[in-house]
């Protein structure tokens, strides 16, 4: 295994990154409980890009882990969970906005960091802008479903050290918010760093 | 039968045509539909259409407009998308949607919301309440493995390129294609995550009323729901009549429900205030 990439990205903020077709990405909760806003996009022709009721449809289930298989907007494999000790991660929630953040907690809110403004930076890098944005994975965050279809984001299920690691089945590019949101339990209401690490696999 | 060798002969060829009524079709000028919703004017009514298995349609509608979606035998999926007409890139979000209101399974008084924290259309009327918020529609894939045929010129078209080609009319491309709602067929979610198809929970004649909150692009596809077991592509029609009408007064019910519709309208207010006669003054 070669490690092609090892970083820490700092708390609040956007990253994104090239991965190649069989290489792995593993992506570390350092302090636990911080939710990862993540989204995909084929490397080649970005209209194609992570689909959130693709994975969902394909598996009949809402959680991802451990053998889930990120599919694109036109259905194909994109991304694999090769392993996970966490145990379960959102897509639907979406990502928090200054927009959406006075909805759920009041104009005050308003100018407040958040995923879409890093989702916003990191997809320029690309020349991605806001029509490229579509319902994201959230790594490490909790979001159950209860019979009577109440959604919410609760306290998470992570802690120091846990993480979840994904082999690319095409070439991507992948845009990531470090969620900066601080008014839900998403990140323990205090966001932190998470590591990120890109290897490739020894040749055999 | 006019002969088709002449230009004569194909003008009065095609001609002949005139008048004809298919199973589905719009109806033009929607004026003139013989059957206009209870307590509504056939003069007000702004678009009538009817599409079958694998049909889409997507017209823009101003402001307060109520948009009926009628699931005519009770047996179908319509995928719906909506696009603020004047400022496409602002759009349906399901995920806003179902997170900023605390709730997965739609119903009478859900909020369809925009992705910048605003009401575009709210449900006025629901009686199937049965849809979805997570699955969203086909691609080529899942039609050519459950029909033997995904492509879009075929007879099992997806509901991606449904959505992709009715987008296009507009001026939008794929990328403008969100994760959509799915009327009339729903699922449930356990509590391990797992979903499950709710089928045959919606009866004939159901129907779904959606005020737009803001001037709107409405595009609903007719097609099988991705989950849906059976080997015939099956999707009812469904019947679409929206006419005009006020957006939600200053003291509609929907505004002061909870605190989120609240500050949901108040962000909508802030791009298309209404005055207390519902006329819009911004």
């Amino acid at each position: 295994m070669i490690v092609l990439h090892d970083e820490v990205v700092a708390a609040r903020s956007p990253w994104t990154h090239r991965i190649a077709a069989g290489d792995h990405l593993r992506i570390v909760d350092l302090e636990g409980n911080q939710a990862v806003d993540f989204l995909a996009y084929v490397a080649d022709d970005p209209v194609e890009r992570y689909s959130a009721p693709d994975t969902i449809a394909a598996q009949g289930n809402i959680f991802l882990t451990t053998g889930t298989v990120l599919r694109t907007t036109r259905g194909r494999p994109m991304l694999t969970i090769v392993d996970d000790t966490c145990g379960r991660h959102d897509t639907v929630g979406g990502a928090c906005s200054c927009e959406s953040n006075t909805v759920r907690y009041g104009h005050h809110t308003r100018h407040q960091h958040a995923c879409v403004e890093n989702f916003l930076l990191g997809g320029a890098v690309h020349g991605l802008g806001k029509r490229d944005l579509q319902s994201n994975v959230n790594w490490f965050m909790n979001v159950p479903v209860e019979p009577d279809g109440t959604l919410g984001i609760v306290d998470g299920i992570s802690a120091p050290g846990k993480h979840v690691e994904l082999r690319a089945e095409l070439d991507v590019v992948v845009v990531v918010s470090n969620c900066p949101q601080i008014n839900n339990p998403c990140n323990g209401f205090h966001p932190t760093a998470v590591r990120m690490v890109v290897t490739r696999p020894a040749a055999g | 039968m006019a002969s088709t060798a002449s230009t004569y002969g194909a003008r009065d060829h095609a001609r002949a045509q005139d008048g004809r009524v298919a199973p589905t079709q719009p109806t033009v000028p929607s004026t003139s539909v013989p059957d206009p919703p209870a307590g509504v004017d056939a003069a007000d009514v702004l678009w009538d259409e009817t599409i079958g298995a694998g049909g889409y349609a997507s017209r823009a509608v101003p402001v307060g407009t109520r948009v009926r979606l009628v699931d005519v035998d009770g047996d179908t999926c319509a995928g719906l998308l909506l696009h603020r007409a004047d400022h496409p890139a602002e759009r349906f979000n399901v995920a806003d949607t179902v997170k900023l209101q605390w709730q997965a399974y739609p119903g009478p008084g859900y909020l369809l919301l925009s992705d910048m924290g605003r009401v575009l259309a709210s449900v006025l009327t629901d009686t199937s309440a049965c849809h979805d918020t997570f699955c969203g529609t086909s691609n080529r894939l899942d039609n050519a493995a459950r029909y033997g045929d995904g492509s879009a010129h075929g007879p099992t078209p997806s509901g991606r390129d449904r959505f992709v080609v009715a987008l296009a009319k507009h001026g939008l491309g794929e990328r403008d294609v969100a994760p959509n709602l799915n009327l009339f067929t729903g699922v449930t979610v356990g509590p391990d995550g797992s979903i499950t198809l709710l089928q045959g929970r919606t009866p004939a004649g159901a129907e779904v009323v959606l005020r737009a909150e803001m001037p709107l692009v409405v595009t609903v596809a007719a097609v099988p729901h991705r989950l849906d077991p059976r080997p015939s592509y099956t999707a009812g029609p469904v019947r679409i009549t929206a006419w005009r009408g006020a957006p939600a007064g200053p003291d509609d019910p929907l505004r002061t429900a909870t605190p989120e519709s609240r500050r949901a309208y108040e962000n909508t207010d802030e791009e298309t205030r209404v005055n207390a006669a519902g006329e819009v003054v911004r």
